[in-house]
């Protein structure tokens, strides 16, 4: 099962709620049993213990225009319908110009040799495998789970006990941004909306200063 | 009165003359708060290029806080606007819960330019320029032919170059036509390879060409060193070297120029190989051991000190580091690349009797009496032996 291929895959990530609890580092590499020392996500921490501290969980963006696959020097990489960028183990030789050429330091590289040399590149793959068969083993011993096969949501986004992390579609957040503002529009037509539900319309769309929320602004 | 009223008049038109696009900028900007206006929206539509400075130095400020005991104390001043503007210019205050130093930038947007710098001027660099340097060989030794020794070879010889020399020689040529042939492979694989044997032939291909080009690197980087201790002491340049030039090597004009051990040219290619190949050592090393070996922004920074006009930047993330070292590896191991295919075409079908010199290091008496004139006379004074050519040695 894929999404239908009517939508692009995006992680979103509410820096609001993010409360650095790694749960999403560590759920995702027990679920796709990422080689040992690298994780396919981090937690960045901005201003770390000063007042207005913020976290936000990162891992591949799954770009609609990605560099990553545009530098590869054997063009291992492919984009399903969803908007899910995938590669292909076989063919990685892990020269580390995805590295490089990424804005959001998504690729990792397992140690494999003297001099720099590196093992096949391992990312992000949304929970949706690779090339192989899907849920074959295979494909889980090269990629990890294939969640999105099953049905399911990524293994990160799933257990994030704050909701911070979000697995969306651009169809989906579209139409949260649309209820969004319907709801802060009826707030502020007279005698409409009690103060939860103002509330509620308010803390969707920005931050307790009133400024966009970081989710909405990396959209 | 007058002297009064004029001086104000000065003052009034100094005003005017020095600060009106400062102030009409400054009340566009005010305009929009401090935020983008109409004009800077303009200017990127029409890929002009925009000072980021309004948004790049604009991170919020701990100062508008409020105090800690008021309900929005504790988010400290900063908007999650100015957050995201902090990570967007990697200006923030940043710690990774894991992954290297360079997992600390959130976000870098160098990577779409080194790419495309790759795949477009790098690219067409090493297609133009060596296949130019090819066809212009060709045509030189169709039209002029190959150089003969004047009155043919005389069937004696000399000792040109001891074995440990053509062994350093021989090492680094190998080793740079190892690498440069893998380098190539994996610039033009993508665009070349692919397209005719396939994905799998190509990562089969490039996995083996990264496999040697890591590997082989040290012969290179040792025997480079080799080289430069054999041979810098025979090509410190000197005054005949102009006159060599002068003479364009013996193109121009009747007759040979003399030359010690080592003529202009291969004075030029020998400090080319020094300099150049010190150079994409340099910049092979930070590449081989990634972030580990930044050095661009130094380079940068002492450039600036001697040619400040230059306006390098001196500070760099992690991944432009790597996106310029890259860069300048493959500019400069082309620009090599281009000098030794000369190099190869002079030594060995350019020139009548040059290949031996590298071959058996022995090489015609007539050859370098004509070539090496003041070595030979140097070499025959200390007694060089003067063998038969087809002696078995």
């Amino acid at each position: 099962m894929s999404l239908g291929g009517k939508a692009r895959a995006k992680f979103l990530c509410d820096a609001e709620r993010c409360i650095e609890c790694n749960a999403c580092v560590t759920a995702c590499k027990n679920e796709n049993e990422v080689p040992w020392g690298i994780n396919r996500r981090r937690v960045v921490t901005i201003n770390d213990g000063k007042p207005g501290e913020r976290s936000i969980s990162v891992a591949c963006m799954h770009c609609s225009d990605a560099p990553c696959m545009a530098v590869c020097p054997v063009d291992c990489f492919y984009q399903t319908d969803d908007g899910i960028v995938l590669h292909s183990k076989d063919l990685c030789i892990g020269c580390g110009y995805c590295f490089y050429a990424c804005p959001f330091g998504a690729p990792q590289f397992p140690q494999a040799g003297n001099f720099g040399s590196r093992g096949k590149m391992d990312k992000c793959t949304f929970c949706a495998g690779g090339p192989e068969e899907d849920n074959s083993q295979a494909e889980f011993q090269k990629y990890g789970s294939n969640r999105i096969a099953e049905g399911k949501l990524p293994a990160c986004a799933e257990q994030c006990a704050t909701k911070a992390l979000w697995p969306v579609t651009v169809m989906t957040w579209q139409r949260f941004i649309a209820n969004a503002l319907s709801l802060v529009a009826s707030v502020q037509e007279p005698g409409a909306g009690e103060l939860p539900t103002r509330r509620k319309a308010a803390n969707s769309l920005t931050d307790r200063r009133g400024s966009p929320r970081l989710s909405v602004l990396l959209t | 009165m007058n002297l009064k009223i004029i001086g104000a008049g000065l003052i009034a038109l100094l005003t005017f003359a020095v600060t009106p696009a400062y102030s009409e900028d400054e009340k566009q900007r005010a305009s929009t708060g401090g935020a983008q206006t109409l004009d800077d929206i303009l200017a990127r539509q029409k890929g002009l290029e925009v000072d980021e400075s309004f948004r790049r130095d604009n991170l919020g400020s701990s100062d508008n806080a409020q105090p800690a005991s008021s309900s929005l104390g504790t988010l400290g001043g900063f908007s999650s606007s100015d957050i995201y503007r902090g990570i967007r210019y990697a200006e923030s205050d940043i710690k990774v819960s894991n992954n290297s130093h360079a997992s600390e930038i959130l976000v870098q947007d160098g990577g779409m330019s080194w790419l495309l710098t790759r795949e477009g001027n790098v690219r067409a660099f090493a297609g133009y320029g060596i296949g130019g340097i090819i066809i212009a060989l060709a045509a030189f030794y169709f039209t002029r032919g190959r150089m003969t020794i004047e009155g043919g070879p005389s069937g004696q010889t000399i000792e040109r170059f001891k074995s440990f020399e053509r062994f350093g020689h021989w090492c680094l040529a190998g080793s740079f036509i190892m690498l440069a042939c893998t380098g190539l492979l994996l610039l033009f694989g993508r665009s070349v390879i692919i397209p005719i044997f396939g994905h799998e032939a190509n990562a089969a291909i490039a996995n083996f060409s990264i496999w040697v080009h890591n590997n082989i690197a040290w012969v290179f980087m040792a025997s480079l060193v080799a080289i430069f201790v054999m041979w810098v002491a025979h090509n410190i340049p000197s005054k005949l070297d102009l006159v060599w030039f002068a003479k364009g090597g013996g193109i121009i004009g009747n007759g040979h120029p003399s030359a010690r051990k080592f003529n202009g040219g291969q004075k030029l290619i020998f400090w080319m190989t020094i300099v150049l190949g010190t150079s994409v050592s340099m910049s092979g090393l930070s590449l081989l051991f990634p972030f580990e070996m930044p050095m661009f922004a130094k380079t940068f920074a002492m450039i600036n000190t001697v040619l400040p006009a230059m306006g390098l930047p001196t500070e760099l993330l992690p991944h432009e580091e790597m996106q310029l070292a890259h860069l300048w590896h493959a500019i400069v191991a082309t620009t090599m690349i281009i000098a030794i295919v000369a190099h190869i075409y002079i030594g060995s079908v350019g020139m009548e009797g040059a290949f031996d010199a590298m071959g058996d290091g022995q090489v015609d008496l007539e050859w370098a009496r004509q070539h090496h004139d003041l070595w030979v006379e140097e070499e025959q004074a200390k007694g060089a032996p003067i063998g038969q050519a087809g002696d078995v040695r």
